[in-house]
């Protein structure tokens, strides 16, 4: 018992507020209520902007998915012209709702955040959410390539502008 | 054969008419009330685990490919005890007739079909076209979860042997017919990955010595069904070269799309001795001194294997 608390004290630290919010919501349901909190993420996965879905050039497939799975990153910029804040964009099919449910997970733990944060995240951090025996590892790689796809374009994206 | 057998014209034509059923056949049975007297159970099996979830067939239980049929610390399928308790759950007796359907053109559906068949259920079926198919014609889809009466399931020791090739068989099995259902840029070795997006976990890109290459997908229409007797003939006997009463071995990556293959191959065009390599490339790309060949080319019988008459 005392390891599992070290375990998730661990887990979470680094974790930004929403995002460790969401690994909490997990943590605390039984594995078949898991997957329909899954399934909520992936209804509430938002439409993609206009000015994007009718250019779907400008977004990147996730090749590591089973599923098609499209995202692309914008920077909104403070005053001075430095970037603030990161804004995700994905777009996954209604028939594919466990890549839409990670997709969703994402959007609502890192939509907003600032290139530090998202940064900060672990890389490992889809298996915390407690899906893996349910989703399979299989399945699972295919988040953690979406979060690895999103930082390496954020860290990117950062490194031009500053 | 516990339910009655679909009859129509493109069914007909197959080897094995009674392995189909229809979209219409199937809406037609379940408003006839043939569900829930354990006669017949529908089983939806797709690749994505929460697909089921968002809709499916009113009265269709879920069978997930990994979670349900694989074991979860050998890389190998549920034993007969475990079947057992599944097919139970599921409401499924040993004399239940089964009709499986999923998404992508019934691509894990065929691949749930497989692993039934390697534990000798009887009766199990495909329907045409599966849930796209049905989805596309507007039939009715529900969230509801059934709760099966349990079926009375025996524990049935798994044959692997006439339907299941390892990587040794298929060492064995050079000289003889190979079909990979991958796709071209999978056959060829030529799929670039970009450096930092490793794709899938095969060390060595290409395919198997001699293995004829026709994709899983081109077994299917347009509209997720199978294609029609002539259409497949034309395919397998004469793109792929194969020749009636040819003993063959699909493969695929892990053994799902292959599963499709097999199928067609086994049930709609009547080929006696069909085997699934299951380990599929990414065993066989990983393996320790294995050939392969790169490229379009089929490749020939590797010399070791000729002049051992077997293995390597």
């Amino acid at each position: 018992m005392a390891n599992l608390r070290k375990l998730e004290g661990m887990s979470t630290y680094a974790l930004p507020t929403a995002l460790a919010e969401i690994v909490d919501d997990f943590q605390a349901l039984t594995e078949p209520d898991r997957l329909q909190l899954l399934l909520e993420f992936s209804r509430a996965l938002p439409e993609l902007p206009e000015r994007l879905r009718d250019h779907p050039e400008l977004l990147e497939q996730v090749v590591e998915c089973q599923s098609p799975l499209f995202l692309t990153i914008e920077a909104e910029k403070d005053d001075d012209g430095s970037p603030a804040a990161f804004r995700l964009f994905f777009k996954a099919p209604p028939e594919a709702p466990t890549t839409r449910g990670f997709a969703g997970v994402l959007h609502e733990g890192l939509d907003g955040l600032t290139a530090q944060e998202i940064l900060a995240v672990p890389d490992d951090m889809p298996e915390l959410l407690g899906l893996t025996r349910a989703i399979t590892p299989l399945r699972m790689r295919g988040m953690t390539a979406m979060l690895g796809r999103i930082k390496r374009k954020v860290a990117a994206t950062a490194r031009l502008q500053s | 054969m516990s339910y009655p057998v679909e009859q129509n014209e493109k069914f007909t034509a197959y080897a094995h008419p009674e392995r189909l059923v229809s979209t219409e056949w199937l809406a037609a049975a379940i408003e006839g009330g043939a569900l829930g007297n354990g006669k017949l159970v529908v089983v939806e099996s797709d690749e994505d685990v929460l697909l089921y979830e968002t809709g499916h067939i009113p009265g269709a239980v879920k069978v997930d490919w990994h979670t349900d049929l694989n074991d979860e610390v050998t890389r190998d399928y549920v034993d007969g005890n475990a079947f057992a308790a599944l097919a139970a759950a599921k409401g499924i007796s040993r004399d239940t007739t089964v009709v499986i359907y999923g998404d992508k053109s019934n691509w894990w559906a065929a691949y749930a079909l497989w692993v039934f068949t390697l534990f000798g259920h009887e009766d199990v079926r495909l329907l045409d076209g599966g849930r796209d198919k049905w989805i596309a014609e507007g039939r009715e889809l529900t969230t509801d979860v059934p709760v099966p009466a349990a079926g009375d399931y025996p524990v049935v020791e798994r044959d692997d042997a006439p339907i299941r090739a390892f990587k040794d068989d298929v060492l064995a099995h050079f000289g003889k017919p190979l079909i990979d259902v991958r796709s071209p840029e999978e056959y060829t070795g030529q799929r670039t990955h970009m450096p930092a997006y490793p794709e899938e976990g095969a060390l060595r890109g290409g395919h198997i010595p001699t293995a004829a290459s026709i994709p899983w997908a081109r077994a299917a229409a347009e509209d997720g069904t199978y294609r029609t007797r002539p259409e497949l003939e034309a395919l397998y006997l004469g793109e792929a070269g194969l020749n009636e009463g040819d003993d063959v071995v699909a493969y695929c990556r892990i053994g799902e799309r292959s599963s499709h293959t097999w199928f067609a191959l086994k049930f709609l065009l009547g080929f006696e001795t069909v085997r699934n390599y299951d380990g599929s490339w990414t065993e066989w790309g990983n393996a320790v001194r294995v050939p392969i060949v790169k490229g379009t080319e089929r490749g020939s019988v590797p010399a070791a294997a000729l002049s051992t008459g077997k293995h390597l």
